[in-house]
């Protein structure tokens, strides 16, 4: 198919546009962070730091960034581990419910949030409260886990399909140890997909509000949810925004790294 | 690979491999739904709110019954769809454009650039729509010139926010789709006549179509649970995720029972699009 100059051009001007559509919203965020009025009058009559100084000195939202660390990196684990073992199991062998176990993995993610959050609530509150184990991280984790499995599966079965098998049965031929095998031939090949499915993991952990909200708990708050209960302040809503601009500031460099290293692949892939 | 399967060694690996998600899927998580849907057959207690396991099918009979309820489910079910169509067209251009006009540098930016918004926060970015879509907000501002009023706060407003929000999740999926399609097989379409709607119609939609299913998977769900999007530019408009958020405290087994429709209706959805093959390529 050859496109025509117009419909490259076409296609050009759409896109910009999609993208002006985009970072509108964004633009405004970041324009926001620094109006001086709280309730983001339009168009801005003045300008301040005062909301970037005050964030910057927020204990809420410092503690709250760092509970969200640790509840992103903890889930991203598990799904690192549990997402990687089944899509081993689903693209190198056949059996029996194979299609069944990737429905099972896209589930947790398809099914509303809010259904899963409170269909852990439940059980949370009928099997681990008689242990003794309470809402907290822990809690967080298991809920975050849960629906990120099926992103570092994606990503790592995308790289499996287009990976022929070929090379590892080289390498077993050539004498190396099934854990030799994984070590200088599978991981390395894996390496990018398993380095965009842990970053797309931690997002969507990091930006998670409907299920944490039913899994978390009253002590234990992530940014998410700090967000959710200052947002409706009117004189908390621009330290937000300053917030939310620093997370897209920063944002760039990883998802970029993600580029980079899985370009060879498809992408940053969900 | 197939042919060494049935050696004893080779399904040890493969039980090996499975069943730590397995085990971690069934427990936490059909375990939890499990759960969630046995007490749907319980009640509560009217005066205290408390659940009283008293085994009973009157929650299933009240959805079914009630009017209001269908309503909400309708209309969900109606934003939902909405929200994935408007999601499709506004990505095929952008994907096809990144896929098979932008090269090098400028693909890579594109991509990173499509990415980088979702790492903004969701709820940050509903609330930058409802700043804009407010009475003296830009996008007011913006159509007065030429006449025009914005859709405010409401159904319309909840569609285009959702799509907002849920466009990354269908532009990479086919832009992914797109870049994988050979140029020798756009090429030989050529050779052989094809005039562009052609190729697009014969070469192009199905490779695409998985894609675009595996994309909606995330519109069409994320959409159908969504509330707080709704309460955040929604105006007075309800959806099946606010009735159930507005039961939980006040009658769980009731919020169960009604957690049974989106439910039913993902798992529909996945059944369908799974035989389209939408969910090898997710």
């Amino acid at each position: 198919m050859h496109l025509t100059r117009t419909a490259r051009i076409v296609l050009g001007c759409l896109t910009a546009a999609g993208l002006a559509l985009i970072y509108l919203p964004l633009l405004l965020v970041l324009l926001n962070s620094v109006n001086a009025d709280p309730s983001f009058a339009w168009p801005p009559r003045a300008l301040t730091g005062e909301w970037w100084s005050r964030a910057l000195h927020s204990a809420g939202a410092r503690d709250a960034l760092w509970t969200s660390l640790r509840a992103g990196l903890g889930a991203t684990a598990v799904a690192l581990l549990l997402g990687s073992l089944a899509a081993f199991a689903v693209h190198r062998h056949r059996f029996f419910g194979r299609q069944t176990v990737s429905f099972l993995i896209v589930l947790p993610i398809a099914l509303p949030g809010i259904v899963t959050g409170i269909a852990l609530n439940a059980a949370f509150r009928t099997v681990l409260a008689p242990l003794g184990i309470g809402f907290g991280l822990f809690t967080v984790v298991v809920g975050h886990a849960t629906f990120c499995v099926v992103i570092v599966f994606n990503n790592v079965a995308a790289r499996l399909r287009r990976t022929a098998p070929s090379l590892a049965e080289a390498s077993a031929d050539l004498g190396a140890r099934p854990w030799q095998t994984l070590r200088y031939v599978t991981f390395p090949v894996l390496r990018p997909a398993l380095f965009a499915g842990a970053l797309l993991a931690f997002a969507l952990s990091f930006d998670e509000v409907v299920v944490t909200t039913f899994t978390a708990g009253a002590g234990t708050k992530t940014l998410p949810i700090w967000i959710y209960e200052n947002l409706a302040r009117p004189h908390q809503a621009p330290v937000v925004d300053v917030l939310a601009a620093l997370l897209i500031a920063l944002s760039v460099i990883p998802v970029y790294a993600a580029q980079r290293l899985s370009s060879d692949t498809a992408g940053g892939r969900l | 690979m197939s042919a060494t399967n049935h050696e004893p060694r080779t399904r040890g690996r493969l039980a090996a491999l499975l069943a730590p998600p397995l085990l971690w899927l069934v427990l936490a998580y059909l375990g939890s739904l499990a759960v969630l849907l046995l007490s749907a057959f319980w009640t509560t207690d009217p005066f205290t709110s408390d659940v009283v396991h008293t085994w009973t099918t009157d929650n299933f009979r009240d959805i079914l019954t009630t009017p209001v309820y269908r309503t909400v489910a309708l209309r969900t079910l109606g934003i939902a769809v909405a929200v994935t169509l408007l999601d499709a067209l506004l990505a095929l251009p952008m994907a096809f454009f990144m896929a098979r006009v932008a090269a090098g540098r400028l693909r890579r930016a594109l991509l990173v650039a499509v990415l980088t918004p979702l790492w903004a926060g969701y709820l940050v970015k509903a609330y930058a729509w409802r700043v804009m879509l407010g009475e003296h907000g830009i996008v007011n501002a913006a159509l007065a010139p030429l006449g025009l009023h914005g859709p405010g706060y409401g159904t319309a407003a909840v569609v285009l926010v959702l799509a907002y929000l849920w466009l990354p999740y269908m532009i990479l999926p086919v832009q992914a789709a797109l870049e994988r399609l050979p140029a020798h097989q756009l090429e030989a379409s050529a050779d052989l006549g094809a005039g562009t709607v052609r190729t697009l119609r014969s070469v192009v939609a199905p490779a695409v179509r998985p894609a675009l299913l595996a994309g909606s998977v995330f519109t069409f769900s994320l959409s159908l649970g969504d509330y707080l999007t709704v309460q955040i530019v929604g105006g007075r408009t309800q959806l099946l995720g606010n009735v159930i958020g507005s039961q939980v405290t006040l009658d769980l087994p009731l919020a169960a029972a009604l957690s049974a429709v989106p439910v039913a209706l993902v798992v529909c959805y996945l059944a369908a699009v799974r035989r389209a093959g939408a969910l090898d390529s997710l």
